[in-house]
């Protein structure tokens, strides 16, 4: 049912009314709304670039809005920084975690608003005490006195929550907060927000897992293309239903893998270890293969794929590409030989943020482009220009800066840079992380068709349908081990999470 | 359901090797200290002796603190040098242009003088958001040129100033001379200011993560121009004793310390990239920078190598620091392995 947003006889907590955005002439926002009142969680869904990181930002301050109307709890506001929408009772955890390296996760929680004493001396004993409550109600068991240096990013998410839950804040926006967690750690967060809302705080909730909103909203509101769509009640949509406000058309098939003809061993690696990183990791990826390799976040898959590559050095094994050792610790040698690496964490590893989008796309393959040692725009655009519309990157041209593209796009960017390698072994780290689902249907159409092709694809994922509908074999790690090999008919999502969290005989 | 969260080992480790790097600092001091006096006994064994090893680093100590939490936030302020040099000729010119001006009346009026060189310095960041190692050395150059257009050849000589005033240069108090003690006070205030108040936190938080600081709602043009008038403020009171110390202040005066200040920082453990360091270290670090430059001709080392040994200090001090930083990530990645 497409409705307008209801106008209830209560005052809503959070309203913003046809709110516009425009950076120079790209219109990150057309016509922004939302409704959400106290006592409720509240879903912002959309592709990427429809809009909603704009809304929030704008929310949050760190954005002003050109146009339209933003009131919280009935009156008018106009936030010109975070402070002051803090001070509001806005809270914000955003998608990239944002915390100080250098200082202890106590400090994180409280910087800013630490308690204090006489002469201003910080009272670290309360602000310990509350740390120590604040995780036991969240059930975290991370200790409050390292330094936040090194954590995982669901710790750091964790973090970000905690934070967020011990501003008291009235309108509490998470910005996919569950794209890093486990399950265990999602099931708890979503306690924690059903708990929030009991207390009547305001929830606003932006995922691209359906089964997570549905579980967990009661509201849904969707956006296009900068615009509102729709606000509807959970109990009255669907899937399909919202899926098809999304993109507004019906996506037919969200995983399509098609069959290959499975080859020769291309990736062959043998008794991988890194001391304290993983351990034994022995397995073949073969030509027209999509191997699966999946596991919770932090098992150390990354660190694996990095190790591949030769960003990461480590202690012994091997590494092979059809038949030939792949040096360590060299990641050109590993380029020209044909391995390609897509990173988990697009802004600080795949992309330059301040480069053209053309620029990007072109960065892997620089040397051929050049003509006598020159690269002209022109080269560059029309080797850009093939990879940039088959992905469909919505840039307003070629050269757009990457850094001011959505997640989404941005994600399009990298996979072009390394496609236009033409590897012929493609490690691809969380491929569609914090993707819309119009995209990760594309990126995962793409992904098999490279493999009907004959390419070899290592794919990392956290997300068991995306595993479980394009793999054809799933490797599950788990604490730094291989700890299961599944064929792609033997594969359920009960099997590899069981890989995924259980050692051996024993709890860990 | 309060849990108790223990502090797990790793991080108590990690701890221990902060505090060893400061540690390491003092017993290299030592160390110096002590092959200096079996040199010679009176390096330590004399009054002279005494007296210099705390009096020659004492103002040193003051441009250190301040470029300590200037560099915690991710700036450097290379205009310190400048700022003492003018500092001090002003301490001068007020003596002889305003007879009979109360001494603390000049402390006052010249340490806001330096505050508002510090605001320039940090008003040009904090506004114009250009890097500062830029501004600084452009205000390093502009200041001292002020300074030379002003003094000319002209120079303040000891004969100028008050005798009270020039006694507070060489004057102890219960065999710890008086510029050592302000430099003491200073530097507790700072650390305790630096460790324990909402300001001090954020500077090192703003150094660590400047994005992140915004994302906070931190404060960070008001804390970035509070680091700089700090600065400002100590370099202005360094400019002061170095009057009363020196007596003569030519228009040259505190030329190239601030090397010496951002060298005492790195020395000391304070991380050029921000978000890590105490002006402990850094106090530390200018003590020991500057006693090795005495040490150095009573251990018969040549002229030469004298410069050669503070440069290769600056860059041990600098591999150390690295070494350290990769070690302790190491550590955190295998305890998050391990499940510690």
């Amino acid at each position: 049912m497409t409705t307008t947003p209801a106008r209830g006889d209560a005052v809503a907590a959070l309203e913003l009314r046809d709110v516009e955005k425009s950076f120079g002439s790209v219109v990150a926002l057309r016509s922004g709304s939302i409704e959400v009142h106290a006592g409720s969680i509240h879903a912002l869904i959309g592709e990427n670039g429809a809009g909603k990181s704009t809304l929030v930002k704008i929310v949050a301050g760190l954005y002003q809005r050109d146009a339209g109307v933003f009131r919280l709890g009935g009156v008018e506001v106009d936030f010109k920084s975070t402070a002051e929408s803090k001070a509001a009772g806005v809270a914000v955890i955003y998608q990239e975690p944002t915390l100080f390296p250098d200082l202890s996760v106590t400090e994180n929680v409280f910087m800013g608003r630490q308690p204090v004493g006489r002469f201003g001396r910080i009272d670290r004993k309360a602000m310990r005490a509350e740390v120590g409550s604040l995780f036991g109600r969240l059930g975290v068991a991370i200790d409050p006195d390292r330094p936040a240096e090194g954590l995982s990013i669901a710790d750091q998410q964790v973090i970000e929550i905690a934070k967020a839950v011990s501003l008291d804040a009235k309108v509490l926006i998470m910005d996919e907060p569950t794209a890093a967690l486990s399950g265990v750690e999602v099931d708890r967060l979503f306690q924690i927000a059903r708990s929030l809302r009991d207390e009547g705080r305001a929830l606003v909730f932006i995922s691209h897992r359906f089964d997570e909103v549905f579980d967990l909203c009661d509201t849904v509101t969707v956006m296009r293309d900068g615009a509102y769509i729709a606000t509807t009640a959970i109990a009255d949509t669907s899937v399909d239903e919202l899926v098809t406000q999304m993109v507004g058309r019906e996506v037919t098939d969200l995983f399509p893998k098609q069959e290959t003809v499975i080859g020769a061993p291309l990736l062959e690696v043998d008794g991988l270890n890194s001391a304290g990183v993983f351990h034994d990791i022995t397995f073949t990826v073969r030509s027209g293969e999509i191997v699966g390799l999946a596991g919770l976040v932090g098992a150390g898959r990354s660190e694996v794929a990095r190790a591949i590559f030769g960003v990461d050095a480590y202690d012994s094994g091997s590494v092979r590409l059809q038949g030939d050792a792949v040096p360590a610790k060299n990641p050109s040698e590993a380029m020209r030989r044909g391995l390609a690496l897509v990173p988990e964490d697009r802004r600080k590893q795949g992309l330059v943020l301040e480069a053209s989008v053309a620029g990007n796309v072109t960065l892997t393959i620089r040397n051929q482009l050049a003509k006598a040692g020159l690269i002209t725009s022109g080269f560059e655009n029309r080797a850009a220009q093939v990879w940039a519309s088959r992905l469909e990157v919505k840039a307003n041209a070629l050269s757009t800066l990457a850094g001011t593209l959505s997640g989404g796009n941005q994600q399009k960017v990298v996979l072009g840079k390394w496609l236009a390698t033409e590897p012929t072994v493609l490690i691809i780290d969380e491929p569609t992380r914090g993707i819309d689902v119009g995209t990760k249907a594309e990126v995962h159409r793409l992904l098999s068709e490279l493999a009907g092709r004959g390419m070899g694809i290592l794919m990392i994922s956290s997300e068991l349908p995306e595993v479980l509908g394009m793999a054809d074999r799933v490797l599950v790690m788990r604490e730094g081990r291989i700890t299961a090999e599944i064929d792609r008919a033997d594969a359920t999502s009960e099997n590899v999470m069981f890989a995924a969290t259980h050692a051996e005989g024993a709890h860990s | 359901m309060t849990a108790t969260i223990e502090t797990s080992a790793v991080t108590k480790r990690l701890r221990a090797v902060g505090a060893a790097r400061e540690f390491g600092i003092l017993v290299a001091l030592l160390l110096v200290i002590v092959a200096a006096t079996v040199a010679n006994p009176n390096f330590l064994f004399s009054a002279d002796g005494w007296r210099d090893l705390l009096l020659t680093p004492s103002i040193l100590v003051l441009l250190a603190v301040g470029q300590a939490v200037v560099i915690i936030t991710r700036n450097v302020d290379l205009s310190v040098g400048s700022v003492l040099g003018l500092s001090a000729y002003l301490t001068g010119r007020l003596f002889i242009d305003l007879q009979g001006i109360p001494v603390l009346a000049v402390f006052l009026i010249v340490i806001a003088f330096g505050a508002v060189l510090g605001l320039v310095n940090g008003a040009l960041v904090a506004f114009a958001k250009v890097p500062s190692l830029v501004i600084t050395l452009g205000t390093l150059y502009a200041y001292r040129g002020i300074n030379v257009m002003w003094a000319g050849s002209d120079r303040v000589n000891a004969s100028d100033l008050p005798r009270e005033f020039l006694g507070l240069g060489t004057g102890q108090i219960l065999f710890i001379p008086i510029l050592t003690i302000i430099a003491l006070v200073v530097l507790v205030v700072a650390g305790w200011v630096m460790k324990n108040t909402r300001a001090g936190r954020e500077f090192y938080a703003i150094g660590s993560d400047p994005a992140a600081a915004e994302l906070y709602g931190l404060k960070v043009t008001r804390r970035l121009l509070t680091a700089f008038v700090l600065s400002g403020a100590l370099a202005g009171l360094a400019g002061v004793l170095y009057a009363a110390r020196y007596g003569t202040v030519s228009s040259q005066a505190g030329s190239g310390w601030e090397l010496d200040a951002v060298g005492a920082a790195v020395i000391g453990g304070v991380a050029i990239f921000g978000g890590s360091g105490t002006v402990w270290g850094a106090a530390i670090g200018a003590v020991l920078l500057l006693t090795i430059n005495r040490a150095l001709p009573i251990l018969g080392i040549p002229d030469f190598w004298q410069r050669a040994v503070v440069g290769a200090l600056i860059i041990g001090a600098i591999v150390l620091d690295r070494v350290l930083a990769i070690r302790q990530k190491r550590k955190l990645l295998e305890a998050r392995e391990s499940g510690e």
